[in-house]
Protein backbone atom coordinates (compact mmCIF):
# COMPACT_ATOMS: atom_id res chain seq x y z
CA UNK A 1 0.00 0.00 0.00
CA UNK A 2 1.53 3.48 -0.79
CA UNK A 3 1.63 6.06 1.71
CA UNK A 4 -0.88 9.06 1.87
CA UNK A 5 -2.75 7.49 -0.85
CA UNK A 6 -4.99 10.36 -1.62
CA UNK A 7 -2.29 13.08 -2.94
CA UNK A 8 -0.25 9.95 -4.59
CA UNK A 9 -3.25 9.57 -7.00
CA UNK A 10 -3.55 13.05 -8.54
CA UNK A 11 -0.19 12.95 -10.08
CA UNK A 12 1.48 10.32 -12.46
CA UNK A 13 4.73 11.33 -10.75
CA UNK A 14 4.02 8.95 -7.81
CA UNK A 15 3.43 6.26 -10.66
CA UNK A 16 6.77 6.87 -11.90
CA UNK A 17 7.76 7.04 -7.99
CA UNK A 18 6.61 3.77 -7.19
CA UNK A 19 8.40 2.16 -10.09
CA UNK A 20 11.80 3.77 -9.04
CA UNK A 21 11.77 2.30 -5.59
CA UNK A 22 10.76 -1.30 -7.35
CA UNK A 23 14.14 -0.87 -8.77
CA UNK A 24 16.18 0.93 -5.72
CA UNK A 25 14.74 -2.29 -3.42
CA UNK A 26 15.77 -4.52 -6.30
CA UNK A 27 19.51 -2.95 -6.68
CA UNK A 28 19.98 -2.81 -3.01
CA UNK A 29 18.76 -6.24 -2.42
CA UNK A 30 21.54 -7.56 -5.24
CA UNK A 31 24.63 -5.55 -3.51
CA UNK A 32 23.67 -6.15 0.14
CA UNK A 33 23.11 -3.10 0.81
CA UNK A 34 22.08 -1.82 4.23
CA UNK A 35 20.43 1.69 3.30
CA UNK A 36 20.25 4.41 0.21
CA UNK A 37 21.66 7.77 1.38
CA UNK A 38 21.83 9.27 -2.59
CA UNK A 39 19.84 8.97 -5.21
CA UNK A 40 20.42 10.32 -9.35
CA UNK A 41 18.14 10.48 -11.89
CA UNK A 42 18.19 11.84 -15.40
CA UNK A 43 14.88 13.51 -16.52
CA UNK A 44 14.60 14.51 -19.99
CA UNK A 45 12.59 17.85 -20.91
CA UNK A 46 10.05 16.08 -22.92
CA UNK A 47 9.53 13.12 -20.46
CA UNK A 48 6.10 14.23 -19.49
CA UNK A 49 7.05 14.95 -15.40
CA UNK A 50 7.70 17.37 -13.37
CA UNK A 51 10.94 17.34 -11.37
CA UNK A 52 9.66 19.04 -8.71
CA UNK A 53 6.44 16.94 -8.70
CA UNK A 54 8.97 13.83 -8.17
CA UNK A 55 11.06 15.18 -5.47
CA UNK A 56 7.40 15.62 -3.35
CA UNK A 57 6.67 12.23 -4.24
CA UNK A 58 10.10 11.15 -3.31
CA UNK A 59 9.49 12.42 0.07
CA UNK A 60 6.18 11.13 0.36
CA UNK A 61 7.07 7.72 -0.63
CA UNK A 62 10.73 7.32 0.78
CA UNK A 63 9.32 7.27 4.37
CA UNK A 64 9.71 3.90 6.22
CA UNK A 65 11.74 2.66 3.43
CA UNK A 66 15.28 1.82 2.82
CA UNK A 67 15.92 5.34 1.27
CA UNK A 68 14.52 7.43 4.21
CA UNK A 69 17.12 9.29 4.72
CA UNK A 70 18.17 9.76 1.26
CA UNK A 71 18.72 12.56 -1.05
CA UNK A 72 17.67 13.16 -4.51
CA UNK A 73 19.56 14.94 -7.05
CA UNK A 74 17.57 15.49 -10.68
CA UNK A 75 19.62 16.45 -13.49
CA UNK A 76 17.17 17.81 -16.14
CA UNK A 77 18.26 16.64 -19.63
CA UNK A 78 17.16 19.13 -22.32
CA UNK A 79 15.97 18.01 -25.52
CA UNK A 80 18.52 16.98 -28.30
CA UNK A 81 18.18 16.57 -31.74
CA UNK A 82 19.86 16.10 -35.01
CA UNK A 83 18.61 17.19 -38.40
CA UNK A 84 18.91 13.98 -40.83
CA UNK A 85 19.57 16.13 -43.72
CA UNK A 86 22.42 18.51 -42.69
CA UNK A 87 23.55 16.61 -39.52
CA UNK A 88 23.50 20.03 -37.38
CA UNK A 89 22.76 18.97 -33.80
CA UNK A 90 21.26 21.44 -31.88
CA UNK A 91 19.32 21.60 -27.92
CA UNK A 92 15.30 22.67 -28.30
CA UNK A 93 13.79 24.69 -25.88
CA UNK A 94 10.93 25.25 -27.21
CA UNK A 95 10.11 21.58 -28.90
CA UNK A 96 9.61 22.92 -32.39
CA UNK A 97 11.05 20.03 -34.74
CA UNK A 98 12.16 22.10 -36.80
CA UNK A 99 15.69 22.79 -37.90
CA UNK A 100 17.27 25.91 -36.96
CA UNK A 101 20.65 25.93 -39.47
CA UNK A 102 18.26 24.13 -42.58
CA UNK A 103 14.48 24.30 -42.37
CA UNK A 104 14.07 20.39 -42.44
CA UNK A 105 11.69 18.81 -40.33
CA UNK A 106 13.24 15.54 -40.97
CA UNK A 107 15.11 15.17 -37.07
CA UNK A 108 15.95 12.51 -34.87
CA UNK A 109 15.38 12.76 -31.02
CA UNK A 110 19.07 12.22 -29.38
CA UNK A 111 17.89 12.95 -25.94
CA UNK A 112 15.27 14.65 -23.37
CA UNK A 113 12.55 12.10 -23.57
CA UNK A 114 14.55 9.74 -20.90
CA UNK A 115 13.94 9.03 -17.34
CA UNK A 116 16.36 7.12 -15.92
CA UNK A 117 17.62 6.36 -12.46
CA UNK A 118 21.42 7.02 -13.11
CA UNK A 119 22.84 6.02 -10.00
CA UNK A 120 22.79 5.35 -6.10
CA UNK A 121 24.93 5.53 -3.28
CA UNK A 122 24.31 3.15 -0.31
CA UNK A 123 25.91 2.02 2.28
CA UNK A 124 27.07 -2.10 2.56
CA UNK B 1 30.43 1.68 7.37
CA UNK B 2 31.34 1.82 4.04
CA UNK B 3 29.71 3.53 1.23
CA UNK B 4 29.45 2.14 -2.30
CA UNK B 5 28.58 4.50 -5.61
CA UNK B 6 25.87 1.75 -8.06
CA UNK B 7 25.89 2.63 -11.67
CA UNK B 8 22.18 1.78 -13.19
CA UNK B 9 20.99 3.44 -15.47
CA UNK B 10 17.44 2.06 -15.83
CA UNK B 11 14.69 3.20 -17.35
CA UNK B 12 11.87 4.34 -14.57
CA UNK B 13 9.52 3.63 -16.90
CA UNK B 14 10.55 0.06 -18.13
CA UNK B 15 8.27 -2.21 -16.49
CA UNK B 16 5.36 -0.45 -18.12
CA UNK B 17 7.27 -0.37 -21.25
CA UNK B 18 8.04 -4.10 -20.98
CA UNK B 19 4.18 -5.33 -20.60
CA UNK B 20 3.03 -2.50 -23.27
CA UNK B 21 5.25 -4.37 -26.19
CA UNK B 22 4.29 -7.80 -24.58
CA UNK B 23 0.58 -6.35 -24.88
CA UNK B 24 1.57 -4.86 -28.74
CA UNK B 25 2.97 -8.34 -29.88
CA UNK B 26 -0.02 -10.55 -28.62
CA UNK B 27 -2.33 -8.29 -30.39
CA UNK B 28 -0.83 -7.54 -33.18
CA UNK B 29 -0.42 -11.91 -33.29
CA UNK B 30 -4.11 -11.86 -33.25
CA UNK B 31 -4.84 -9.53 -35.85
CA UNK B 32 -5.99 -7.03 -33.63
CA UNK B 33 -5.12 -3.22 -34.32
CA UNK B 34 -5.55 -1.28 -30.69
CA UNK B 35 -5.85 2.57 -30.71
CA UNK B 36 -5.21 4.61 -27.87
CA UNK B 37 -7.24 7.67 -27.00
CA UNK B 38 -6.23 10.93 -25.27
CA UNK B 39 -7.62 14.08 -24.83
CA UNK B 40 -9.09 16.58 -22.09
CA UNK B 41 -12.13 15.37 -20.37
CA UNK B 42 -15.03 16.29 -22.71
CA UNK B 43 -12.93 16.53 -25.90
CA UNK B 44 -15.90 14.13 -27.16
CA UNK B 45 -13.48 10.86 -26.95
CA UNK B 46 -17.02 8.26 -26.05
CA UNK B 47 -18.97 10.55 -28.71
CA UNK B 48 -16.07 9.71 -31.65
CA UNK B 49 -16.21 5.74 -30.24
CA UNK B 50 -19.72 5.92 -30.71
CA UNK B 51 -19.69 7.34 -34.20
CA UNK B 52 -16.98 5.01 -35.32
CA UNK B 53 -18.78 2.23 -34.36
CA UNK B 54 -21.97 2.61 -36.40
CA UNK B 55 -19.93 3.02 -39.34
CA UNK B 56 -17.09 0.11 -38.16
CA UNK B 57 -19.56 -2.44 -36.34
CA UNK B 58 -21.31 -3.21 -38.90
CA UNK B 59 -17.96 -5.08 -41.04
CA UNK B 60 -15.63 -5.34 -38.58
CA UNK B 61 -15.79 -6.59 -34.06
CA UNK B 62 -14.35 -4.18 -32.36
CA UNK B 63 -14.42 -3.51 -28.32
CA UNK B 64 -13.50 -0.87 -25.79
CA UNK B 65 -11.54 -0.57 -22.53
CA UNK B 66 -12.91 2.64 -20.99
CA UNK B 67 -10.62 4.40 -18.55
CA UNK B 68 -12.54 6.35 -15.93
CA UNK B 69 -11.67 7.50 -12.72
CA UNK B 70 -15.31 6.99 -11.26
CA UNK B 71 -18.68 5.51 -12.93
CA UNK B 72 -19.49 2.79 -15.70
CA UNK B 73 -21.46 5.27 -17.48
CA UNK B 74 -18.84 5.82 -20.49
CA UNK B 75 -19.06 1.77 -20.91
CA UNK B 76 -23.08 1.55 -20.99
CA UNK B 77 -22.59 4.26 -23.71
CA UNK B 78 -20.38 1.90 -25.70
CA UNK B 79 -22.35 -0.95 -24.94
CA UNK B 80 -25.42 0.68 -25.85
CA UNK B 81 -24.46 0.52 -29.44
CA UNK B 82 -24.37 -3.31 -29.17
CA UNK B 83 -20.38 -3.06 -28.61
CA UNK B 84 -18.40 -5.22 -26.11
CA UNK B 85 -16.59 -2.49 -23.37
CA UNK B 86 -15.08 -2.85 -19.92
CA UNK B 87 -14.68 0.04 -17.51
CA UNK B 88 -11.62 0.41 -15.42
CA UNK B 89 -12.08 2.21 -12.58
CA UNK B 90 -8.74 4.04 -11.39
CA UNK B 91 -10.44 5.73 -8.46
CA UNK B 92 -8.23 8.71 -8.69
CA UNK B 93 -5.72 8.00 -10.92
CA UNK B 94 -5.04 10.36 -13.88
CA UNK B 95 -3.88 7.93 -15.79
CA UNK B 96 -4.29 4.17 -17.38
CA UNK B 97 -0.91 2.29 -17.17
CA UNK B 98 -0.05 -0.79 -19.38
CA UNK B 99 -0.49 -3.56 -16.46
CA UNK B 100 -4.32 -2.52 -16.19
CA UNK B 101 -4.62 -3.41 -19.64
CA UNK B 102 -3.05 -6.33 -19.43
CA UNK B 103 -5.48 -7.87 -16.60
CA UNK B 104 -8.40 -7.17 -19.07
CA UNK B 105 -6.16 -10.08 -21.77
CA UNK B 106 -8.00 -13.07 -20.74
CA UNK B 107 -11.28 -11.62 -21.81
CA UNK B 108 -10.56 -9.98 -24.86
CA UNK B 109 -11.74 -12.07 -27.29
CA UNK B 110 -9.28 -13.16 -29.82
CA UNK B 111 -11.23 -12.67 -33.26
CA UNK B 112 -11.50 -9.18 -32.67
CA UNK B 113 -10.53 -6.72 -35.48
CA UNK B 114 -9.81 -3.26 -33.42
CA UNK B 115 -9.56 -3.09 -29.73
CA UNK B 116 -10.13 1.18 -28.52
CA UNK B 117 -8.47 2.61 -25.29
CA UNK B 118 -10.19 5.24 -24.40
CA UNK B 119 -7.86 6.97 -21.91
CA UNK B 120 -8.19 8.93 -18.57
CA UNK B 121 -9.35 12.55 -19.63
CA UNK B 122 -6.41 14.34 -19.44
CA UNK B 123 -3.69 16.03 -21.70
CA UNK B 124 -0.61 15.66 -19.48
CA UNK B 125 -0.27 12.45 -17.81
CA UNK B 126 -1.60 9.57 -20.25
CA UNK B 127 1.04 10.52 -22.71
CA UNK B 128 3.94 8.96 -20.79
CA UNK B 129 2.92 5.42 -20.55
CA UNK B 130 2.46 3.29 -23.21
CA UNK B 131 -0.39 1.16 -23.01
CA UNK B 132 0.60 -1.38 -26.25
CA UNK B 133 -1.21 0.53 -28.78
CA UNK B 134 -0.24 0.39 -32.55
CA UNK B 135 -1.87 3.92 -32.77
CA UNK B 136 -1.93 6.72 -30.52
CA UNK B 137 -4.59 9.60 -30.66
CA UNK B 138 -4.95 12.79 -29.35
CA UNK B 139 -8.24 14.30 -29.65
CA UNK B 140 -8.17 18.13 -29.50
CA UNK B 141 -11.76 19.62 -29.41
CA UNK B 142 -12.57 22.95 -30.44
CA UNK B 143 -13.74 24.43 -27.39
CA UNK B 144 -10.29 24.26 -25.94
CA UNK B 145 -8.88 26.81 -27.95
CA UNK B 146 -6.03 26.50 -30.85
CA UNK B 147 -2.97 26.60 -28.39
CA UNK B 148 -2.94 23.83 -26.81
CA UNK B 149 -0.46 21.50 -28.90
CA UNK B 150 2.50 23.62 -27.79
CA UNK B 151 1.14 24.37 -24.41
CA UNK B 152 0.94 20.52 -23.58
CA UNK B 153 3.69 19.30 -26.44
CA UNK B 154 3.96 15.83 -24.98
CA UNK B 155 0.46 15.00 -25.49
CA UNK B 156 1.32 15.36 -29.25
CA UNK B 157 4.86 14.61 -29.66
CA UNK B 158 4.02 10.85 -28.69
CA UNK B 159 1.24 10.59 -31.06
CA UNK B 160 0.57 9.55 -34.33
CA UNK B 161 -2.67 11.13 -35.25
CA UNK B 162 -4.33 14.49 -34.17
CA UNK B 163 -8.53 14.23 -34.05
CA UNK B 164 -10.03 18.08 -34.35
CA UNK B 165 -13.09 17.20 -33.09
CA UNK B 166 -16.23 19.53 -32.50
CA UNK B 167 -15.51 21.38 -35.71
CA UNK B 168 -19.59 21.99 -36.22
CA UNK B 169 -18.83 24.43 -33.86
CA UNK B 170 -16.45 27.03 -35.78
CA UNK B 171 -17.50 29.23 -36.14
CA UNK B 172 -18.79 31.01 -33.67
CA UNK B 173 -16.05 29.91 -32.11
CA UNK B 174 -12.72 31.48 -32.71
CA UNK B 175 -11.08 28.22 -33.77
CA UNK B 176 -8.26 28.21 -36.00
CA UNK B 177 -8.25 24.36 -37.47
CA UNK B 178 -5.09 25.46 -39.53
CA UNK B 179 -3.17 27.10 -37.17
CA UNK B 180 -4.05 24.42 -34.94
CA UNK B 181 -2.72 21.50 -37.21
CA UNK B 182 0.25 23.66 -38.14
CA UNK B 183 1.23 24.02 -34.27
CA UNK B 184 0.90 20.38 -33.62
CA UNK B 185 2.95 19.73 -36.98
CA UNK B 186 5.85 21.81 -35.66
CA UNK B 187 5.86 19.91 -32.51
CA UNK B 188 5.61 16.63 -34.00
CA UNK B 189 6.08 16.93 -37.96
CA UNK B 190 4.99 13.24 -38.77
CA UNK B 191 1.27 13.57 -37.04
CA UNK B 192 -1.76 12.68 -39.13
CA UNK B 193 -4.27 14.90 -39.00
CA UNK B 194 -7.94 14.33 -39.26
CA UNK B 195 -10.91 16.87 -38.38
CA UNK B 196 -14.29 15.75 -37.08
CA UNK B 197 -17.67 16.91 -36.37
CA UNK B 198 -18.68 13.12 -34.37
CA UNK B 199 -22.56 15.11 -34.17
CA UNK B 200 -23.06 15.55 -37.51
CA UNK B 201 -20.67 12.48 -38.78
CA UNK B 202 -18.61 14.93 -40.62
CA UNK B 203 -15.20 13.41 -41.63
CA UNK B 204 -15.74 10.19 -39.50
CA UNK B 205 -15.55 8.16 -43.04
CA UNK B 206 -12.24 9.36 -43.26
CA UNK B 207 -11.09 8.70 -39.82
CA UNK B 208 -12.81 4.88 -40.37
CA UNK B 209 -10.89 4.42 -43.67
CA UNK B 210 -7.87 5.21 -41.96
CA UNK B 211 -8.44 2.78 -39.31
CA UNK B 212 -9.05 0.16 -41.88
CA UNK B 213 -5.86 0.59 -44.08
CA UNK B 214 -3.81 0.48 -40.38
CA UNK B 215 -5.72 -2.69 -39.70
CA UNK B 216 -4.73 -4.42 -42.89
CA UNK B 217 -1.15 -2.81 -42.72
CA UNK B 218 -0.74 -4.48 -40.09
CA UNK B 219 -1.93 -7.54 -40.70
CA UNK B 220 0.21 -7.59 -43.58
CA UNK B 221 3.21 -7.42 -41.79
CA UNK B 222 1.94 -10.06 -39.40
CA UNK B 223 1.57 -12.38 -41.57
Amino acid sequence: MLPSMNSAKTMHELSVVANLFEILEEKVREKDGKKIFFVKLQVGALAGVVPELLETAFDIYKKDTIASEAELEIEEVPLKVRCKDCQEVMVKDDFIFICDNCGSTNLETLEGTEMILEKMDIEI
Amino acid sequence: MTKKEVLVLEDLLGTNKKIAADIRKQLSQKGILSVNLMSSPGAGKTTLLESIAERLSTVYKMAVIEGDIETERDADRIRRKGIPAWQILTGGACHLEAKMVGRLFPEIPADLDFLFIENVGNLVCPASFDLGENIRCVLLSTPEGDDKPKKYPKAFTTSDWLIVTKTDLVPPLPFDIQKAIREAKEVNPSLQTFTVSALEGKGVDTLVEQLIAALDELRKNDA
